[in-house]
């Protein structure tokens, strides 16, 4: 018997991703660059985070040319967004073939209670997180990769290093705890039980956990390997670089090396100007957009 | 002396593999440059995705090292994006990669993510009920007179294996069977002792 859309089928995916570099995109060409730069996968979308960031108002799903588009280009999995809750933009993606769903803080959400049943759907999901809580509440609710929220569009890398410190640092806490400290650590921090007591069990996430949100350089790609993420996402660090191929080819060979610094060191010789990055302390409450779902 | 299995570190589902290799009684290791192959009796292309993993070949000097390691003997096991790498030809692309199976491969012939699927397969010489895990995969189109196909999916090939190389459309690290890996290690054992045989 064939059995589709299993978790063992929509985790397994994200495995295949693990150590390699998912890129932002918003057209065909773009596509083409980090596919033959070596990214393992591409994000299709409009407007790269700090564009949605400048241009303010309301961020949607791309219009469906972009992302098919994107998706003829290349053999690489294509991803792409759905607004947080936005049952029927995850649809439209599942139905035009994208491979995997980013639920995403970086559009505007559309439900501002609930995440999408992603249990529902045979294409699988990452969401961002903060925390473990937030991680678990996502997997609970059928997400079968996760990624650290960060802050997009900012080119700061210091929210992504928070939030993959703050999610490692819970999930080596909760390894000593009773179990019935367990259940109030359940109750306090909104976590599925039988989850934290599965993460209890094999010190570790049931599925992969990338870094997003902020990487802007190799070094910052290394480094969120090196705080033990398994792979990462780059938004607007490429293309809004001043020489994107051999940005993109440096960030995945950083991400692949990442413990060989001599590399790292001739990897970022003459890259030219990173993207411009924004101090967290200027950006309004309204801004930030990892506070836009719990 | 214990057998070693490296796993090419690359890209891709790399740490389940080092896993199953453990849990059949070898030791494993994780080829991130050529010079660690030299350390290895056998090794394992896993699942990933096989542009990338090809692009970091090129750019370290790979190819050749990976070649000759197949070509004095030692056995190499290819699964999904492996089985790519180990193909004479690829359906669509005017070149292959390491090209040491006789065989030609479509590429995410199953389908994009969304028919992805798992099903209970049967494996010549390994189990008659294996889980396989089909993730964008690939298969096989067509196998030469040496190569024995091992298992089939609704009429495709998506298990062979010719001489000391094995491939499969399928991720067997991704369940908790290593009758497969098992497999391969002996494929590993056997040549390791040819050799020393033939040292003496």
């Amino acid at each position: 018997m064939t059995n589709v859309g299993t978790n063992r089928v929509k985790r397994g995916m994200a495995e295949m991703q693990k150590g390699g570099v998912i890129m932002d995109v918003v057209n065909a060409e773009q596509a083409k660059i980090a596919e033959a730069a070596g990214a393992v996968a591409v994000m299709a979308l409009e407007r790269v985070p700090s564009d949605i960031r400048a241009a303010g108002g309301v961020a949607r799903m791309a219009d469906p040319t972009i992302t098919e588009e994107v998706l003829n280009a290349v053999s690489i999995p294509v991803m792409a967004k759905a607004r947080i809750g936005h049952i029927v933009e995850a649809r439209v993606l599942e139905a035009m073939g994208a491979d995997y769903i980013d639920e995403s803080e970086v559009l505007t959400p559309a439900d501002d209670l609930y995440h999408i049943d992603k249990n529902d759907f045979t294409v699988p999901f990452v969401c961002g997180c903060r925390n473990l809580g937030e991680a678990l509440r996502r997997i609970g609710e059928g997400a079968s990769m996760l990624r650290t929220k960060g802050e997009p569009g900012t080119g700061n890398i210091v929210e992504a290093v928070r939030h993959m410190r703050e999610v490692q640092s819970q999930i080596r806490q909760i390894q000593n705890m009773a179990k019935d400290e367990l259940m109030v650590y359940a109750k306090e921090t909104g976590s599925p039980y039988e989850l934290l007591l599965q993460v209890q069990e094999e010190g570790r996430l049931p599925v992969v956990n990338f870094a997003a949100g902020g990487i802007a350089t190799p070094s910052d790609a290394a480094l969120m390997m090196e705080l033990g993420a398994d792979g990462v996402f780059v938004g607007s660090g490429i293309f809004k670089s001043d020489n994107p191929e051999k940005f993109a080819r440096s960030i995945v060979e950083a991400t692949t090396h990442y413990q060989d610094y001599e590399l790292i060191a001739k990897l970022s010789k003459d890259l030219g100007t990173a993207m411009t990055g924004i101090e967290m302390s200027t950006l309004e409450d309204h801004d930030r957009m990892q506070d836009r779902s719990e | 002396m214990t057998t070693t299995i490296g796993v090419l570190g690359l890209q891709g589902a790399i740490r389940e593999h080092v896993k199953s290799i453990e849990a059949c009684g070898k030791q494993a290791i994780v080829v991130k440059k050529k010079e660690q192959l030299e350390e290895v009796d056998g090794l394992i292309l896993p699942g990933g995705e096989s542009t990338t993993m090809r692009r970091l070949i090129d750019r370290y000097d790979f190819l050749d090292a990976l070649i000759s390691f197949g070509q004095s003997g030692k056995p190499i096991f290819g699964t999904c994006a492996g089985l790519i790498l180990l193909a004479k030809e690829i359906e669509g692309q005017n070149d292959a990669h390491l090209k040491l199976m006789d065989m030609v491969v479509a590429r995410n012939a199953f389908g994009r993510q969304k028919e992805s699927f798992e099903a209970t397969i049967e494996i010549k010489e390994v189990a008659n009920d294996f889980d396989a895990v089909f993730i964008r995969a690939p298969y096989i189109l067509e196998v030469k007179e040496d190569t024995e196909v091992l298992a089939t999916y609704q009429g495709k090939i998506v298990a062979a294996r010719q001489e000391h190389y094995l491939a499969t459309a399928f991720h067997p690290e991704l369940t908790d069977d290593h009758r497969l890996v098992d497999y391969f290690v002996k494929m590993v054992d056997e040549s390791k002792s040819q050799r020393l045989a033939s040292a003496k």
